[in-house]
């Protein structure tokens, strides 16, 4: 593995603006290291091999002729498929979207670009954002690094996997109800939730629009509040938006890694811990709250009791808005168009054939509930109830964060289960997603950083910190010092760790997926 | 499908008629409801588009703040509330005019609402029709459907989709049921959604031009029998476009329910198309008050914050209301009832009002738009304002009858060189050579000469019976082809045969 793809983003950009290395060199650096192991991980659906370079000549021909340039220009960076981009194709992990390219850019595709920051490809994802394990991408799984039994967490297992695996310093994900979050602990990398509102959402296909938001992927604070900066601020094209951009982030990031947090207050969420927690994801946790209190910070309990509904309310409310929103999914403007096999051709029945063939099973499950939860005569007691349940959260965030500047939780319940282990029960594939869920209900930031391996079994677990919204650079202060203190405790990050997979044999990984380095 | 329809005067024997109205207003904003792509009519299908009308994978809404506005306005004209908070909501159901496959709209919180519109009919009763709600919405798509015999999509080889219209910014004005019309109905129909088109004209909020689609009309009509205050099964006439059809198709609807229940037999509730060529309506689709659309609040857009400062600002703008400018024009132009009722049936006021702004008085420009103008038009079969005659042609030719040079007669001759487009009317007198002969030696030449050619007459006259000057008159204004000015003659005549006038 070339050394250039193991720096941190931040590290990079500065070897780049000192002239120590190329653009060229540190992209072709990553198109290498996703030719040597992405057989094997499967994170990305398409490498975009000749544009990521292209923009990494024009960085360091910009960069020789004495531009000022931004602070992460050159640095490359991968793209979850479920945001549009001009010039790549967009699948949302989708068979219905196969072969589609949008005539637009995402928003935040666009602030990529403005930044100069090489698009490497679009990682791989459960279909439509739905799943915790990425193993429902109608193009194959991603496997987790750590271990290529595992998962590496859903819905953006390609975005985590791909940092985790050295093919990228940075990604972009989408975290519905912990899509960033919950793959960045299971393979130990940063994933942040932005406020809702904080980065725009325009170009992200939607799942649920109320709960959707862009984030940072990345394996340090530090890189993912660069990011952050560089996507956050209001879009007039999502009225959704914040008007004023969420500040700070890198400042905090910097002092935070100083180490001090003394008169931070930091509330334990006591309904996340305990019951049907893995005992080494728990025991890191406990180990956190005291490295936090060595820092200077306060601990205290919070209750926050209608957390228990927060399941029940998302598996309602995401089912409702993405029935709707994957309405426009019926083969008459874009994408996959598949005719029925017998009888006449009429749109009905051109739209029942596509999205019989387009969608996944776990998609239909979902489209089905939510017609169901917002028909007539259960949209009270479904999705009606759902939102009052939302209400319930935010207050109880409100209480929480009146004793607590920051909440913390473990990210996930268990480190990465194995491949088909919860296939076959969606609801306990659902509960992984238990303590990430609140914050997209409540629109509120979170952060997951690595929190060490449970020594059960090896792999990492994930930390997770909570803001109010809009003070997100909380997050990257508190994550800071926690990730400053883990790397003098670990003698370095923690995917130092992580299994090398150089070169890896074709023998060693089974028969998931096909690699596609496509381009084509 | 044969309907039996029984005759209007018998409908209203048995039943008493219950309407309700949905009039959609297309709003003339530069862009559209939820885009920044033009909203423009008649260009060239799918190029007023971009990926939000198309409704492509990753697009958000944002709403047109002057639609808004707009729609803030037609509330006020129609006496609205308007709420300070409201939020949009999606109508989901799939059809290809409709990119998204729902529609954004307004469900339960409308912009507007518990509105009234006082309509005068053409006798000068006033008829309050009371507005539930008027709601914010965006039009879909167009399908043209080919290869079929009516243009239905039933038995159509293709159809086309055009989206230019897709996202058009729309405000729904919905009525409560109006009841207590009874033979009026039909008329009520056609001056209430008039009266909308002409508000929203007023407030420039909208073209209003009903066969571009600008207003289209939904009309919800049900019978219930005499004496019952319960309201009978009703059918919906779909997107009826022009004033006209809107009154024949309540009438329509009226006899062939009356028809049905007759019969002992239930209105089916369903949408109904109209037909113009049968001046008669066919059964559309079912329409049930279960039909599920699954509306949930527009989870992409913010709620719509009008603030009571904003809506003070809007109501200062509002023109005055196009009642209230009647009831003014009325006293200024010292009309008679009848006079000024006999005017805005004509769809005349804006040309009288510009035609005293012009110079003319009220009399005479009613006069004019009435008599003459009217005439013309009602030959043409045109409304008089198309005829081509501005206020300043009636202003010029009434100057130059006034100043003598021509006379009513003439005055006809010089408006047909007018629209012929001879010039000016001053330019047509002198062109044609129309004016009015004062020569009175020509004069005396004519009168000779007639008074040659009836030497009875003329005999007549010299013993005394004056009144037989007038076929003398008329053989001189024969020669001089209307020319003269006739009192002149007679004077001149009286005159050649001494004997005093």
């Amino acid at each position: 593995m070339n050394e250039l793809t193991k720096l941190s983003a931040d590290a990079l950009a500065s070897k780049l603006a000192a002239g120590e290395v190329s653009s060229v060199e540190a992209t072709q650096a990553q198109l290498d290291r996703i030719a040597e192991v992405d057989g094997d991980i499967h994170a990305f659906l398409h490498v975009n091999t000749e544009e990521a370079l292209a923009v990494a000549r024009g960085i360091d021909e910009k960069r020789a002729a004495g531009e000022e340039l931004h602070h992460l220009a050159g640095v490359p960076i991968a793209v979850k498929d479920m945001i549009v981009t001009v010039g790549q194709p967009t699948t949302a992990g989708s068979k219905i979207l196969e072969g589609w390219h949008s005539p637009y850019d995402a928003t935040v595709v666009k602030k990529l670009r403005a930044a100069g920051m090489p698009i490497l490809g679009k990682t791989n994802l459960d279909e439509f954002a739905m799943g915790s394990s990425t193993e429902h991408s109608a193009y194959g799984p991603t496997r987790n690094p750590w271990d290529l039994e595992r998962i590496p967490g859903g819905s953006g297992g390609g975005s985590a996997a791909a940092v985790a695996a050295f093919e990228a310093p940075l990604a972009l994900g989408t975290d519905t109800g912990g899509s960033i979050r919950q793959p960045g602990a299971v393979t130990g990398t940063v994933g942040v939730k932005p406020t809702y509102g904080g980065v725009s959402r325009y170009g992200a296909i939607a799942l649920a629009s109320s709960l959707d938001q862009i984030g940072p992927v990345s394996r340090t604070v530090l890189d993912a509040a660069l990011l952050h900066e560089v996507i956050g601020g209001h879009d007039p094209q999502d009225s959704t938006s914040l008007t004023d951009p969420c500040t700070g982030l890198v400042d905090a990031a910097r002092q935070g890694a100083l180490g001090d947090l003394s008169g931070v207050r930091l509330g334990v969420i006591k309904e996340l811990g305990g019951e049907g927690y893995q005992a080494g994801v728990e025991a890191r946790f406990q180990e956190s709250l005291e490295l936090f209190r060595s820092a200077g910070a306060e601990i205290v309990e919070v209750s926050c009791p209608s957390f228990s509904y927060a399941l029940a309310a998302y598996y309602l409310i995401l089912p409702s808005e993405a029935s709707s929103n994957l309405a426009k999914f019926d083969g008459v403007r874009f994408g996959l168009r598949e005719l029925p096999k017998d009888g006449p051709l009429t749109i009905e029945r051109v739209m029942g054939a596509t999205r019989a063939a387009g969608f996944g099973e776990e998609v239909k499950r979902r489209i089905i509930l939510g017609v169901y939860a917002l028909s007539a005569g259960y949209y009270d007691a479904y999705y009606g109830s759902a939102q009052k349940v939302r209400t319930l959260i935010q207050r109880d965030f409100d209480a929480a964060f009146s004793q607590a500047d920051v909440l913390v939780s473990p990210t996930a319940p268990t480190t990465a289960f194995k491949f088909g282990e919860k296939m076959a029960d969606p609801l306990a594939m659902y509960l992984n997603d238990v303590a990430t869920i609140p914050a997209n209900l409540a629109g509120v930031p979170g952060m997951s950083l690595p929190n060490g391996l449970a020594e059960e079994d090896g792999l990492p677990s994930g930390i997770q910190l909570l803001a109010p919204a809009r003070e997100d650079a909380r997050l990257y202060r508190v994550g800071a010092a926690l990730e400053a203190m883990h790397e003098a405790a670990w003698g370095g990050s923690i995917l130092d760790k992580a299994p090398l997979l150089n070169g890896a044999s074709a023998g060693n990984t089974p028969q998931l997926h096909t690699p596609d380095l496509g381009g084509k | 499908m044969t309907e039996t329809l029984v005759p209007f005067d018998e409908v209203l024997e048995r039943y008493d008629p219950a309407l309700g109205f949905e009039v959609h207003v297309e709003l003339n904003t530069v862009t559209k409801m939820f885009s920044s792509a033009p909203n423009a009519f008649g260009d060239v299908p799918n190029t007023n588009v971009n990926e939000v009308d198309l409704g492509l994978p990753g697009v958000l809404p944002v709403v047109n703040k002057a639609a808004v506005e707009s729609s803030i306005k037609i509330g006020l004209a129609l006496n609205c509330k308007i709420a300070e908070f409201c939020r949009f909501a999606r109508k989901n159901y799939f059809y290809p005019d409709t990119p998204k496959n729902f529609q954004t709209s307004q469900f339960d919180e409308p912009i507007a609402y518990d509105g009234y519109l006082d309509i005068e009919l053409s006798d000068g009763t006033v008829f309050r029709v009371e507005i539930e709600r008027a709601h914010m919405e965006e039009d879909a798509g167009k399908l043209t459907h080919l290869g079929g015999a009516t243009g239905r999509i039933q038995g159509a080889d293709y159809s086309l989709v055009d989206y230019n219209r897709a996202g058009v910014p729309l405000v729904e004005i919905v009525t409560k049921p109006i009841l207590g019309a009874g033979e009026r109905a039909p008329e009520l129909a056609k001056a209430y959604v008039a009266a909308i088109r002409e508000i929203v004209k007023n407030l420039g909020v909208s073209d209003a031009r009903m066969e571009r689609g600008n207003v289209r009309c939904d009309a919800n009509v049900s019978l219930m029998p005499k004496g019952s205050s319960t309201l009978g099964t009703r059918t919906e006439t779909k997107n009826v476009n022009s004033l006209r059809a809107v009154e024949h198709a309540v009438r329509f609807e009226m006899e062939r329910h009356a028809g049905v229940l007759d019969a002992g037999q239930k209105i089916v509730q369903e949408t109904r198309h109209w037909h113009e060529d049968t001046r008669s309506t066919t059964s559309g689709r079912p329409k049930s008050d279960a039909d599920d659309y699954r509306y949930f609040p527009e989870p992409d857009l913010v709620p719509v914050v009008a603030s009571p400062e904003w809506v003070e600002e809007l109501r200062a703008q509002l023109p005055e209301p196009p009642a209230e400018r009647r009831k003014r024009l009325k006293a200024e132009w010292g009309y008679s009832d009848l006079e000024f009722r006999d005017v805005v049936n004509a769809g005349i006021l804006d040309e009288i009002e510009a035609t005293i702004t012009a110079g003319a008085s009220a009399a005479v420009a009613r006069k004019w738009w009435m008599g003459e103008i009217a005439r013309r038009a009602k030959l043409a079969e045109v409304e008089p304002a198309e005829l081509g005659i501005s206020p300043a042609v009636v202003v010029e030719l009434q100057g130059l009858i006034d100043s003598g040079k021509i006379n009513d007669k003439l005055a006809r001759d010089v408006l047909d060189g007018v629209l012929a487009g001879e010039g000016s009317a001053t330019e047509v007198v002198a062109a044609r050579g129309l004016e009015v002969v004062s020569d009175d030696g020509a004069l005396q030449a004519a009168i000779d000469e007639a008074l040659a050619a009836q030497p009875d007459v003329a005999e007549k006259i010299r013993g005394g019976k004056v009144q037989a000057v007038g076929a003398i008159v008329g053989g001189v204004m024969k020669v001089t082809r209307g020319q003269a000015d006739a009192a002149r003659v007679r004077e001149l005549i009286l005159k050649t045969l001494g004997v005093e006038g």
